[in-house]
């Protein structure tokens, strides 16, 4: 269990976000703790996104408060804004690798661009080069992201939201649209980030087979995959579910309690395991 | 219905205050000069083709009505002063930044369009950079620096044209016509001639910009705002295009 002195990474009070009339997140409150993961699930159009986006102060929300390493994020003006996000990295749902840029030019953009960064410039390609070594990409320095498959690009993404190595992920739907095997891979190199670097992770998906993965599997360095972190329903990886439905937070809790909610949506997305 | 009418209200305040965000950027640090030369390449140079092709046929073509017109005075010898007078306050810079809304307004909309729907802004703020100031002051200094040049360019192109026409077609001595050419012109006109792609330039690049930016609904989204920022961008320039006109005429008869 989180320990109650800590202060929140990342901390929603009553947030509430809506487009036009059209809410998409509603009264959403919870706390995530340094260390913690954090699965959020939810059908198409939930709001996880939103939640996402909201952290990252790319959307303002409409009332409610939302605090990032402590401090209040909601009325900041843009400037101050690129100094807290220089410290969260952001994995897109369509990977948002600047087209007109290379790999390289993409990976080092946020090294380059963040003002609170200080990367000195004999630094920026060696790191850049153990960001793509990290998600095992490293002959593409020179490739534009229009010449890389699907979980090619979505790694290449990886490596730019980890490069400035930022205590607080955000992975929006990082297996969408992805084959099984290259899904696995994907759950692999966030639960590696996460292991190694002890990063605070948020993961949005639908798919309850990656909320498994990050629950209850820890990476193990020295054959370089994942092994089984214990049966205890993600105590071990301190992992926390959240379900959103049409904006509203219906679930926060372990993985035990997930399995045993009678909410007939909540269990909706528990059937789908796979093991 | 109050949608309805508050809608085009908060789109002219929103443009305003991308306008604003964007001409403020221009002294405001970090400065994106790799980006402003790219820019100038790519909407400057890159639109050289067109303006030469616009300007040549524009001006032969004028001189080939006017001499029709002049005929009927018996003044076909002044082509040059219409060709000329016609070219530098109108014909030049409307034509000009016609092209350019066409070409370049559209292409800024879709790029930024597409960067929008594939969240890549979103990245960019993410990634500590604000997109008006990497992405809409580098294409509105690029275009508010080549579009006056690119409009000399096709005044000078076109005086050709008119040349061509005049000294194959209408039979008039070149040193005749190159003469009433120069004769014609005040500085009225060319600070006219220059001011008008200087304030064309603004709107070309920023109604892309602002189309861009707001783009939404995928794909089909980059289509519409395309199209809109290009038909936006035309008409704009066309009714400034009377109003800085009436300015200067007004000018020149008080």
């Amino acid at each position: 269990m989180p320990a109650t002195t800590q202060t929140p990474v990342l901390q929603f009070d009553h947030v509430s976000v809506a487009f036009d009339e059209t809410p998409a997140l509603v009264d959403v409150s919870f706390q995530a703790y340094p260390g913690e993961s954090r699965v959020i699930l939810g059908a198409t159009g939930s709001g996880k996104t939103v939640l996402l986006k909201t952290a990252l102060g790319l959307q303002p929300p409409d009332s409610g408060t939302v605090y990032v390493f402590g401090r209040d994020i909601s009325g900041m003006r843009e400037r101050e804004l690129f100094d807290i996000r220089s410290k969260m990295g952001m994995l897109f749902q369509e990977s948002a690798l600047f087209d007109s840029l290379n790999i390289e030019d993409n990976v080092s953009y946020p090294l380059l661009n963040q003002s609170s960064i200080h990367c000195p410039p004999e630094e920026v390609l060696p790191r850049v080069k153990e960001a793509l070594k990290f998600v095992e990409l490293e002959g593409t320095l020179e490739k534009y992201p229009s010449e890389l498959s699907g979980g090619m690009r979505r790694r290449a993404a990886i490596a730019r939201a980890v490069v400035t190595q930022p205590p607080l992920l955000l992975y929006d739907s990082p297996t969408a649209g992805l084959d099984p095997i290259t899904a696995y891979t994907i759950i692999e190199l966030i639960v590696k980030e996460r292991d190694l670097n002890k990063t605070t992770t948020l993961i949005v998906t639908y798919r309850y087979q990656d909320g498994n993965l990050v629950a209850n599997f820890r990476y193990n360095p020295e054959n370089g995959g994942l092994e089984q972190a214990g049966q205890d329903g993600g105590a071990a990886t301190r992992t926390f579910f959240m379900v959103l439905r049409e904006g509203r937070l219906v679930f926060e809790g372990p993985q035990s309690e997930l399995e045993k909610s009678q909410d007939p949506y909540v269990a909706k997305f528990v059937k789908r395991r796979e093991n | 219905m109050l949608d309805l009418l508050k809608r085009p209200f908060i789109a002219i305040q929103d443009f305003y205050v991308l306008t604003g965000k964007a001409l403020q950027n221009v002294v405001a640090r970090p400065h994106y000069t790799d980006d402003i030369i790219a820019q100038m390449d790519l909407i400057g140079v890159g639109s050289l083709p067109i303006v030469i092709l616009t300007g040549l046929f524009a001006g032969a073509v004028m001189a080939l009505q006017m001499s029709r017109a002049l005929q009927q005075y018996g003044q076909v010898d002044q082509t040059g002063t219409l060709v000329s007078i016609s070219l530098v306050r109108e014909l030049g810079p409307v034509l000009t930044a016609l092209m350019m809304a066409g070409r370049n307004s559209s292409g800024i909309a879709s790029e930024l369009g597409s960067m929008k729907v594939t969240e890549q802004i979103d990245a960019m703020r993410a990634l500590g950079t604000d997109p008006i100031q990497k992405l809409v002051t580098p294409r509105m200094v690029a275009t508010a620096v080549m579009l006056p040049l690119l409009t000399i360019l096709a005044d000078f192109i076109g005086m050709f044209g008119g040349w061509f026409v005049s000294r194959f077609f209408l039979d008039l001595p070149s040193q005749q016509y190159w003469s009433t050419v120069w004769r014609a012109l005040e500085w009225n006109d060319i600070t006219q001639g220059l001011l008008k792609p200087f304030v064309f330039a603004f709107i070309i690049s920023l109604v892309g910009c602002y189309y861009g930016l707001r783009t939404t609904g995928g794909t089909q989204g980059v289509g519409r705002a395309t199209t809109q920022s290009m038909v936006t961008a035309s008409v704009l320039i066309l009714i400034l295009d009377f109003f800085l006109g009436k300015i200067f005429v007004s000018q020149i008869s008080s």
